[in-house]
């Protein structure tokens, strides 16, 4: 039996009667459309779901939809809106960052939730924040320096605002 | 895999968990985090007919000083207990163990309380409330038990806890002055599950240990107490010589699993390396 939900996604009131059986992943891809989060393991493993969930990183695959009830979600789709993250894109973009680019959607959420939450992280500290996304086309070390670069950026110019 | 069909209701107290649990003739589990139960419905390993939401109720949240413990509500997320300064003041071994628990996003959903209840035998939160002799606050339609965490880790997935019971609470007796502790593990892949993993704590006085408690992980059915390697420990200093005979103590407390690719030799080579490490850096928290 369906249940009503009521969120709000990237800053939109939602509602919508869902079954309960329906992850937030395939919620957002199926009755919101909003297809920028990918599924890959459906198992919490490879990070490719990756949503802001009350403004940390979850895994959309293993969060139903009914426990989404009251928060706030935020999908690539509201990062592009608001352009907060479109200076780390633009530093994936320069460093290469990406080959097929299913992971990256799940990456700039782990970077950008790690950049809010620690401004000027270490590359070890990076890895351990990206150690939940799998990228299997490449490796890890442009998307370590795109996010390292971001990071320097970004202190550069709170520094310059100052 | 999609999870298969079920029943969503969520418990505002847990007089109402415990009446949505019975009516469901046992065939219902508990949901905190969610972060054990919805991967395992998606591999079909469990298919229960009803999901009971229990993260709203009140008593299962908050950390506190109560007292000579520490209580830990059984609904905080292991991101909390990796950030929460209580914890790390009076219950080190679980902030230093938060780390090594998945990765960030998963630790941001996943409750101690599940990851207790689930009781994963590779999992780094039951040696932890072993090695600190913790105890587990669960409550039913009976009344309140405490359990004694030696008491609580029964067998493979298997607890202490009866159908029907929610775990409430860890309660963490407050370390005394001078304690030291230690914990380290050794996985393939930073967040993967360890290949063994090992929680201690000793109580230094005038350079002597008393009270050891040394616990490892992912070498048999349950997180286990290592009495050899602690009786090996007491009333010597923390020395080469004093964990030599611990890490030697090792072959009469683990029995580990031989499987294929992981001789049960070579297990417990890794275990006494690590246990060697660990105690080797046994430090007071500042």
């Amino acid at each position: 039996m369906k249940v009503m939900l009521s969120t709000t996604v990237n800053g939109e009131q939602v509602q919508e009667a869902v079954l309960p059986r329906t992850s937030l992943a395939d919620f957002l891809r199926e009755d919101l459309g909003l297809t920028g989060t990918h599924l890959g393991c459906e198992m919490g493993a490879c990070g490719a779901c990756l949503v802001l969930m009350d403004g940390v990183p979850v895994h959309a695959c293993l969060v139903l939809a009914v426990q989404a009830e009251g928060s706030t979600v935020e999908t690539i789709e509201g990062l592009n809106e608001t352009g907060a993250a479109a200076d780390l894109q633009a530093r994936f973009h320069d460093r290469n960052a990406l080959q097929c680019g299913f992971c990256t959607n799940g990456m700039l959420m782990s970077a950008q939730a790690l950049l809010e939450a620690n401004p000027a992280p270490t590359r070890d500290e990076i890895r351990d924040a990206l150690s939940g996304n799998y990228c299997r086309c490449t490796g890890y070390e442009a998307i370590v320096d795109a996010i390292d670069t971001t990071a320097r950026d970004r202190a550069a110019r709170t520094e310059a605002a100052k | 895999m999609k999870l298969p069909s079920f029943e969503f209701l969520r418990a505002r107290s847990l007089a109402e968990a415990w009446a949505l649990h019975s009516d469901a003739g046992g065939d219902a589990v508990y949901l905190s985090g969610g972060h054990s139960v919805v991967p395992s419905m998606a591999l079909r390993l469990q298919a229960p007919s009803r999901l009971i939401d229990i993260s709203q109720i009140a008593e299962l949240h908050g950390v506190e000083l109560q007292g000579e413990t520490l209580r830990i509500g059984a609904m905080t997320r292991h991101a909390e207990v990796l950030a929460n300064p209580l914890i790390a003041r009076h219950a080190p071994l679980l902030s230093r163990a938060a780390p090594h628990v998945a990765h960030p996003a998963i630790r941001n959903r996943g409750t101690i309380g599940g990851n207790l209840a689930l009781a994963d035998p590779a999992s780094e939160f039951p040696a932890a409330v072993l090695a600190m002799r913790a105890e587990l606050e669960v409550m039913g339609p009976e009344g309140r038990r405490m359990i004694a965490a030696d008491d609580f880790f029964l067998d493979l997935y298997e607890t202490a806890l009866i159908p029907g019971e929610v775990l409430t609470a860890i309660h963490v007796p407050l370390p005394p002055e001078g304690r030291v502790f230690g914990f380290d593990e050794i996985a393939r892949r930073r967040g993967d599950y360890a290949m063994v993993g090992v929680a201690a704590q000793a109580d230094m006085s005038d350079g002597v240990v008393s009270d050891a408690s040394v616990t490892l992980f992912s070498v048999g059915v349950t997180p286990m107490r290592a009495a050899a390697a602690q009786d090996a420990l007491e009333g010597a200093p923390l020395s080469t010589d004093s964990i030599a005979r611990a890490q030697a103590a090792l072959a009469t407390d683990l029995d580990p699993p031989d499987d294929p690719g992981f001789p049960a030799e070579r297990r417990l080579q890794l275990a006494r390396v690590l246990l060697g490490r660990v105690l080797t850096r046994m430090e007071a928290v500042q």
